[in-house]
């Protein structure tokens, strides 16, 4: 049968995180563990030690009562395209090719029977997406029935992150190319995090689709490494040229800021030009 | 009881004496061993290593070893390509050193990591684009060159240079060395420039990150130049332990003077360099990305403002200095400190490159995590120390090693007559002014 081949745009999935309607709950991290088969311990205490690929920070500006105020940010793996779209700084330094960046989708992958445990990516990561699984993962008796069949369990000493639930995006590409489509819906590729936020804080999509609410509340400009031209959006460490595909949105400047690293009397976006444009 | 393998016209301590100095290295290497068996099982969770310390102990005893053992390559170009026929005299020594810290270094990393039974796939797999494949490569075969480089000494011993083949081969290696010499300092070059490039490329991490050259920051030329500063200093003050422990003068002050004064050199023009380096980095690069320098010097209670002058002054400035002017390098109680600085400060900064680099945090509200190493990664860490002092023993029990050591020692007076055939310490064919004495008495014990 002959397949027409056409060039597709490629994708580049992201994520927007609005800052002020997440509550902390939580949910978006217990739905990434049941979705992905993360591995816990008895003992959960040492944070450290923990696998979270997303992790809710607990952030406050400061302040003594009446101004204080506090922000929570869920942090995935920022899925950074680097400099130059793939130059991720945890792909860039894989020795064996175990992490790549897929330039269709703009996702950063993780080949657990290729990862060799060094650990280089953990030590390049600035966002601390990385985990290594220390111990060999162990489920409470049972439990191994409700693992998501579609997500191979990681061994004992590989590194794991968040791949913004990969397996779902394959899943809607086979159930759309089934049905002769090349393109997806906005709906039909979401993160197991999107969908269990309460609050509504977390969106999905494809950056480069003007019709996908991420764009839209972006405004990426992709000049300059999708950088976001909505004021309330940023990017957590843009200034390290990164380029992640998480965005946070924010109508508090003092979180807005903390999202960076400035030095003192400088203010948010100063150097945005002048370093890593 | 071993008298027929003890090279002629040396005296080695009593047999009694030589094992139970194997026995309690070799206690300590059974305990690393133990560890690291522990390690291989049990996997990594027997570190106190985490995830914000994906690198620590190991990693940092892994550069500090192929730094320190930056000697033999250092002395090899010196010697073989430069012509410097006096270091002839502590090459073969330069090399057991390097031998030693560089299959230590092989060792550890495959203690190191998650999966030891995919280690190739550093090799299967390569992303060119990581440092740390370059390292994988440069480093395996460099070891290869090394172990050439020991082999001819292997056989020099009085036995294995009976039989003719041996003694054959190892003639003809000698010939040859100057190519080994020289793909030796090209290697090197590369893996422990790669080793700082490790560090250097790391964008994610202001404290370690550099600008540079094309795609080597400026660490990769740092780690490479400090390896060839400190690495003689390594050796010359393994050498000084070992006359201190033989109670022998093995090497003659010309030599040992005259590495000294190189490293000397080497270790200023380095410090000139990495204070050039950090200059920038604290008033250009750490400020492009938002940080003042002395962020990464405050908040915690370890890594102050100390760190980076021990390193610089203390264990740069100071001993460059002291191995630059002849009345210090000549002192040997000024030398040795200057030695033994030099060995803290390329510890110290490889330290700073790895442990500080994970301890440092980036997102502002993140903080600064701090470690200490378990027992078992101590363990392992002095298990390749262990053996390295065997080696040393044995080595230094049955081959000749020293090419001065039984003119500095005669155990008989010397004539011409019985110096003919001497024990040149594995230079056989050379054009040497000192050659030793040797067959002059039955060996020592």
């Amino acid at each position: 049968m002959k397949q027409e081949q056409t060039q597709h745009r490629p994708k580049r999935y992201g994520m927007v995180i609005d800052l002020d309607k997440c509550t902390g709950c939580g949910s978006c991290m217990v739905a990434c563990m049941a979705e992905n088969n993360v591995s816990f311990k008895k003992d959960e205490s040492d944070k450290l030690l923990s696998i979270t690929w997303m992790r809710v920070y607990k952030i406050t500006n400061g302040k003594p009562f009446p101004d204080t105020d506090i922000c929570y940010i869920p942090r995935p793996c920022q899925h950074c395209a680097g400099q130059h779209e793939g130059h991720s700084p945890c792909v860039s330094v894989c020795p064996a090719t175990a992490t790549d960046y897929s330039r269709e989708t703009g996702i950063v992958s993780q080949i657990y029977t290729r990862c060799f445990g060094c650990r280089y990516c953990m030590a390049a990561c600035p966002y601390h997406a990385r985990y290594f699984n220390w111990w060999d993962p162990v489920w409470p008796d049972g439990m191994e029935k409700y693992l998501n069949p579609d997500v191979s369990p990681r061994m004992r000493g590989v590194v794991e992150k968040c791949s913004f639930c990969f397996q779902r995006y394959q899943a809607a590409k086979n159930k759309a190319y089934l049905e002769g489509r090349r393109e997806l819906e906005e709906d039909e590729y979401q993160t197991a995090c999107t969908q269990a936020c309460p609050a509504g804080a977390i969106v999905f999509g494809d950056l480069n689709n003007p019709d996908h609410l991420v764009h839209k509340m972006v405004d990426p400009d992709l000049k300059h490494g999708g950088r976001p031209r909505n004021p309330e959006v940023f990017r957590l460490l843009e200034r390290l040229g990164t380029n992640p595909k998480v965005y946070y949105k924010s109508g508090r400047q003092w979180v807005r800021k903390a999202g960076d690293n400035y030095l003192p009397g400088e203010k948010p976006g100063a150097d945005m030009h002048k370093s890593h444009s | 009881m071993d008298s027929a393998l003890i090279p002629e016209g040396v005296k080695r301590c009593p047999t009694w004496k030589f094992l139970l100095a194997l026995a309690i290295a070799g206690a300590v290497l059974l305990w690393g061993v133990v560890a690291m068996l522990m390690v291989w099982f049990k996997g990594l969770n027997q570190t106190n290593m985490n995830d914000y310390y994906g690198f620590a102990l190991w990693i940092w005893a892994d550069l500090a070893f192929i730094a320190l053992g930056g000697g033999a390559f250092f002395t090899g170009l010196l010697r073989y390509i430069f012509g410097i026929k006096e270091l002839k005299n502590i090459i073969n020594y330069a090399v057991l050193i390097g031998f030693i810290c560089y299959s230590s270094a092989l060792l550890i990393l495959a203690i190191d990591i998650g999966q030891p039974l995919r280690g190739w796939f550093i090799f299967w797999h390569a992303n060119v684009h990581s440092m740390l494949t370059e390292v994988a490569f440069c480093l395996s075969c460099y070891f290869a060159v090394l172990c050439i480089e020991y082999l001819p000494l292997v056989l020099e011993n009085r036995q294995l240079d009976k039989v003719p083949f041996f003694h054959n081969l190892s003639h003809n290696m000698h010939e040859t060395m100057a190519v080994f010499a020289a793909t030796g300092a090209f290697l090197s070059f590369f893996h422990q420039g790669s080793l700082g490039g490790v560090a250097g490329v790391l964008f994610g991490r202001p404290f370690a990150f550099r600008t540079g050259i094309n795609i080597w920051p400026w660490t990769f030329f740092l780690f490479t130049w400090s390896a060839a500063a400190y690495g003689p200093c390594f050796t010359l003050f393994i050498t000084w332990l070992t006359e201190k422990i033989t109670g022998k003068k093995l090497v003659k002050d010309n030599v040992v003077e005259l590495l000294a004064k190189i490293a000397g050199w080497m270790i200023i023009t380095y410090v000139v360099a990495k204070i050039i380096d950090t200059v920038y980095w604290a008033t250009v690069t750490a400020p492009s990305l938002g940080f003042k320098w002395t962020f990464f010097y405050s908040d915690n209670p370890l890594y102050g403002k100390w760190i980076l002058l021990t390193e610089i002054v203390l264990c740069g400035i100071v001993p460059g200095l002291l191995l630059i002017f002849g009345p210090t390098r000549r002192n040997p109680a000024a030398r040795v400190i200057a030695l033994l600085l030099g060995v803290l400060g390329v510890s110290l900064n490889r330290w700073v490159m790895v442990l500080q680099v994970m301890a440092v945090p980036v997102m502002s509200f993140d903080k600064w995590v701090l470690y200490y190493p378990s027992w078992q990664e101590v363990a392992t860490t002095l298990l390749p120390v262990a053996y390295g002092v065997i080696l040393i023993l044995i080595s230094y029990r049955y081959l000749p090693i020293f090419p001065q050591e039984p003119e500095l020692n005669p155990i008989a007076p010397y004539t011409p007559a019985n110096g003919a055939e001497a024990t040149a310490g594995g230079q056989a064919g050379d054009e040497s002014e000192t050659e030793a004495v040797g067959q002059a008495a039955p060996a020592g014990a």
